[in-house]
């Protein structure tokens, strides 16, 4: 088998990237490459450009919409609890609120939200996982044993505790989801740290006086990246989740801002007698949660083709 | 191994300890419990309020109020007091520790046989047509808000119902609040069918999840030099799929499965939301729109043992299903 | 000498009593970048009993070859050529119609023992389990079987190494369990792909002291497949040398040693450090690497790194030719004039790392 496996991979096929301090032009010029052969693969992965295109849309449409649609959210008009139709494509709900008006809003809020956990869980992630990773000893295992506790207490518990107090604007409901999500990611980070400090072109950079913070930045962060680029993409899709669902239970996003998860709790119980107010917001999120699943997966093969021989 | 096990149970204790200290400080900040009280019209007396404080032990300083928990909660099993003047949080908990894991662990079950399943029915005939379908379903699954197909089953239920003029599926409640069979059997049927559509709207998403993990652990060890000695052994495919590929790729599910347990319990929250199930999570959400700082650490000290047992099963089965394991 | 004997041997695979017989075996790959011709046009003969080693660099498809001689290859490899074991033909079948063939008549032993074995099971059990899929048999039958078999490779303990985990034991000891499960239901032929490659020097010895104990208990055919010359010289009677998916050099060991007739194996046994010529020589790497096996141009795929290299060579490639000695071919348009040439005569010691070196740049150098 590892034959078949070595013949398959072309010359060019690029390895884990190992700069050595000495040949400093030759890495920029390693990576750029390495960088447009990603890109490559992307793009060869059909479904994961589509959903990028789709996933743009949604959010130039979350974003500029409201300016251009002829009603806002807080617009009353007169027709009450009416189907879709030209005038209201997504249809009006009992007090003459225009669906479409409303799904736009409350999608241009969930996605910041989802938006902002991901930079949120990842930045703190890093920091954290990095630390620890590189630090060891005693730094990690607080670190490690404080992501532990977090990640022992179901989140929304947490998310909902923190979220009655926030008052449900969405950048606190940001902050907080994106702080219960940081543990994955500083534990995705610290493995990768664990095992790159050990490797060869660390000591190397040791061995020629780098300090602590050269070798973490020239040479950790950029070989954590690829991890972290996925598992923040995968957590704009848990991020919208999570927020819906928290603001489904009432400590998201309150009225009267709406959010999708908030506009499907104020529709469940007219599933029957006005189904379109349930059905849209509920197809946006799985939209936003499907492509972005789909553009991770993406990104994932293209940035580490080594996992991907084995997934597949 | 039992010393492994109560090793284990040790450790867990700084974990217990500190969540609550968390949790507790968390729900302390988050607001004044008796701000209902204060602000009713009209305004009650004066001596209601203090009382009210001292019973629910506001007047102490804050460490002193989370020491008298811990200590009435080891000496006594006393959970401390609720919001609630009548209600008795230890108790409440036992009831609803039943049917909440009554819930997760049929959700559980049934999440995992179908993901072993479509797992390795995916991995086996990879790139067919079968595998794609399983693919998307799994996809689709992970990108659906658990409480947005929670409410379409439960009215896809309601609708059949109606259609049908019986009560097939019951879309609300964890039990009918009277029974005419009222025998063990009847009471069995009645909450097997309450049980249904929660199940499935639960167990859902960890079935997409753990699906797709078990397709790819099966694809790592159906190409794994230890499968490939079983074949050429002259082993027949179908004692090469289970007795090598499958005993070895159901190892890693184990630890997959108790990480997840705790995603689980939060999502039981919202599910009991959508039928309405007097269960842990919605004496949580009850809890915690009432302040009930009390109320709160006992749900949040079930759910954290539940998750510390949970693992410690999960580690023992490893150590049970893979020989290079072996905890002193 | 036994050389003699071998080539004795070697003929009468020649009478058409083949045990194995591969014939024009071609295995191509598709994938994302286009097809990987991993085997092109494999053919050779394997007399009952008789050892053939099969040499050449990782990349060059020996392991293929014999993958699809097993009927291991996945699914998505286009096999074509024929197979036949004691003239039946094996490619085409059913995957449980192999299932009768492997480990009963052509059993295989694998490169890594530390991967090889099912960590889960005893190492007992995984033999039991090779003699049980072919022989109706109760399992204590085929534990005390298992038992057996351990004694032969040379396990020590093999009552209770029976019961061990493969965790439990050293890489040449799975090794060697590896082999008893090769050699559980008597086969005819056991390919051995890089028995040894894995493991520790010292070790390699033993674990093929065990290869030849399970062959003389057996009487099987032995294919041996690596890359260490060395290895091939003490067990195997014939040689074939593969390069890029293609034998090039077909003979006995001697032949193949000593009067080598195709460039490539020139280079393998320049690059080989020797004893019986008191260290003088230098050693002289085959400069260059091998080609990538997709969209490969016409003519010698070793043309590029070959010091012998005429234009003709780039437009075709060579049959494997008669040499002067008798079943000895080889696949070089140039092979008479490799006749009393040594290896540092063609190619040039260097000290420089090879790797992206062509011959030029060596010629510009000095």
């Amino acid at each position: 088998m590892s034959e078949i496996r070595a013949s398959s991979v072309t010359p060019g096929t690029p390895q884990p990237t190992s700069p050595t301090g000495a040949a400093e032009r030759e890495f920029t010029v390693k990576e750029r490459s390495q960088f447009q052969q990603a890109v490559r693969r992307f793009l060869r992965h059909r479904l994961a450009v589509a959903s990028l295109v789709v996933f743009i849309l949604i959010v130039l449409l979350a974003f500029v919409g409201p300016l251009l649609w002829k009603y806002t959210y807080t617009d009353i008009t007169p027709d009450n609890s009416q189907p879709p139709s030209l005038a209201h494509p997504f249809g009006t709900d009992s007090l003459g609120h225009d669906g479409f008006a409303q799904v736009l809003r409350g999608l241009q809020q969930s996605v910041k939200v989802a938006l902002c956990i991901a930079l949120v869980a990842s930045t703190l992630g890093v920091v954290w996982g990095g630390i620890s990773g590189y630090y060891k000893g005693l730094a990690d295992s607080v670190l490690m044993r404080f992501a532990d506790l977090v990640l022992t207490i179901p989140a929304i518990a947490l998310a909902a505790a923190l979220g009655s107090t926030g008052g449900g604007t969405w950048w606190m409901i940001a902050l907080i989801l994106g702080g219960l999500s940081a543990p994955l990611v500083a534990r995705a980070v610290r493995g990768v740290v664990l095992s790159l400090r050990e490797q060869e072109f660390v000591e190397a950079a040791r061995a020629l006086g780098a300090s602590d913070t050269r070798i973490i930045l020239r040479h950790l962060v950029p070989n954590a990246f690829a991890v972290v680029i996925v598992y923040a993409t995968l957590l704009v899709a848990s991020g919208i989740l999570a927020e819906t669902a928290l603001s489904y239970i009432g400590f998201g996003v309150h009225s009267p801002d709406t959010s999708l998860g908030l506009l499907i709790s104020q529709a469940q119980s007219a599933v029957q007698t006005r189904p379109w107010l349930f059905y849209f917001p509920g197809l946006f999120i799985i939209l936003i949660a499907l492509t972005v699943n789909f553009i991770g997966d993406g990104l994932r093969d293209a940035l580490d083709p080594r996992q991907t021989r084995q997934r597949r | 191994m039992l010393a492994y096990v109560i090793r284990r149970v040790f450790m867990s204790i700084p974990i217990l300890f500190g969540s609550t200290i968390l949790v507790f400080l968390i729900v302390k900040f988050s607001g004044d419990p008796l701000e209902g009280l204060k602000l009713r019209n009209p305004p009650p007396p004066p001596q209601t309020i203090l009382n009210e404080e001292r019973r629910l032990r506001l007047d102490q300083p804050l460490w002193e109020q989370y020491w008298l928990w811990l200590k009435n909660l080891v000496l006594h099993g006393d959970f401390g007091p609720s919001v609630h003047s009548n209600m008795n949080i230890g108790n409440e908990l036992g009831d609803r520790l039943l049917v909440t894991l009554r819930l997760v662990l049929v959700s559980v079950l049934i999440a995992l046989i179908f993901a072993v399943i479509t797992g390795v029915v995916s991995a086996v005939k990879q790139y067919s047509v079968t595998d794609y379908s399983f693919t998307f379903l799994g996809f689709l699954f992970l990108a659906m808000p658990s409480f947005w197909f929670a409410i379409l089953l439960k009215s896809a239920g309601i609708a059949y119902n109606q259609a049908t003029g019986t009560q097939t599926f019951f879309t609300i409640g964890d039990k009918s609040p009277f029974l005419v069979d009222d025998s063990a059997w009847g009471n069995i049927k009645d909450i097997a069918g309450h049980m249904v559509l929660p199940t499935i709207a639960l167990g859902l998403i960890s079935y997409a999840a753990w699906s797709r993990f078990q397709r790819a652990a099966m694809l790592e060890v159906l190409n794994s030099d230890y499968v490939r000695l079983a074949r050429a052994k002259g082993l027949r495919s179908r004692q090469v799929l289970v007795r090598h590929a499958l005993r070895t790729a159901l190892i890693p599910l184990t630890t997959v499965t108790a990480l997840d347990i705790a995603a689980l319990l939060g999502g039981a929250v919202i599910t009991e939301r959508v039928f309405q199930w007097h269960g842990l999570g919605e004496f949580l959400l009850t809890s915690i729109a009432g302040r009930d700082a009390y109320a709160m650490m006992g749900w949040l000290l079930v759910s954290a043992i539940i998750v510390i047992i949970f693992n410690l099963i999960a580690d023992l089965m490893y150590s049970v299903l893979d020989p290079r394991i072996r905890y002193e | 000498m036994t050389a003699e004997i071998n080539i004795q041997s070697g003929r009468k695979a020649g009478d058409g009593a083949a045990v194995l017989e591969v014939e024009n075996l071609t295995v191509e790959f598709p994938t994302e970048d286009g097809v990987v011709q991993a085997v092109r046009g494999v053919s050779y003969r394997l007399a009952p009993g008789e050892a053939m080693g099969i040499v050449g660099e990782s990349g060059s498809g020996k392991s293929v070859t014999s993958m699809a001689i097993m009927g291991l290859l996945p699914k998505t490899a286009r096999i074509s050529g024929s197979v036949r074991f004691r003239g039946e033909e094996l490619l085409g079948r059913s995957e449980n119609e192999y299932a009768a063939v492997r480990g009963k008549k052509i059993a295989m032993i694998f490169q890594d023992p530390l991967t090889s074995l099912n960590p889960v099971y005893t190492v007992g059990r995984q033999i039991a389990e090779a003699i049980l899929a072919h022989n109706d048999v109760s399992k204590k039958a085929a534990m005390d079987r298992a038992v057996e078999l351990l004694a032969t490779v040379g396990i020590p303990f093999p009552e209770q190494r029976a019961n061990n985990y493969p965790h439990e034991m050293s890489g040449g000891m799975r090794q060697r369990v590896v082999i008893a499960i090769a050699m559980a239901n008597d086969p005819d032929v056991i390919i051995a792909d890089e028995p040894t490659t894995a493991l520790d020097v010292t070790v390699q010895a033993q674990v093929l002291e065990a290869l030849e104990a399970a062959r003389a208990a057996t009487g099987a055919a032995l294919v041996l497949i690596t890359h260490d010359l060395g290895v091939i010289a003490g067990h195997a009677d014939r040689i074939c040398v593969m390069y890029a998916g293609k034998l090039v050099e077909k003979g006995t060991v001697d032949q193949v040693f000593y009067e080598p007739r195709m460039p490539y194996t020139l280079g393998l046994l320049g690059s080989l450090p020797r004893l019986d010529e008191g260290g003088r020589e230098r050693l002289t790497p085959i400069v260059g690497s091998p080609p990538s096996l997709m969209n490969l141009p016409p003519g010698c795929p070793f043309t590029p790194r070959c010091p012998l290299a005429q234009p003709v060579c780039e437009e075709r490639e060579p049959d494997l030719y008669a040499t002067d000695a008798p079943a000895h071919l080889s696949a070089c348009h140039f092979h008479e004039k490799l006749v009393g040439v040594s290896a540092a005569q063609l190619f040039r010691p260097t000290s420089v790392d090879t790797e992206g070196v062509t011959p030029r740049d060596l010629e510009v150098q000095q």
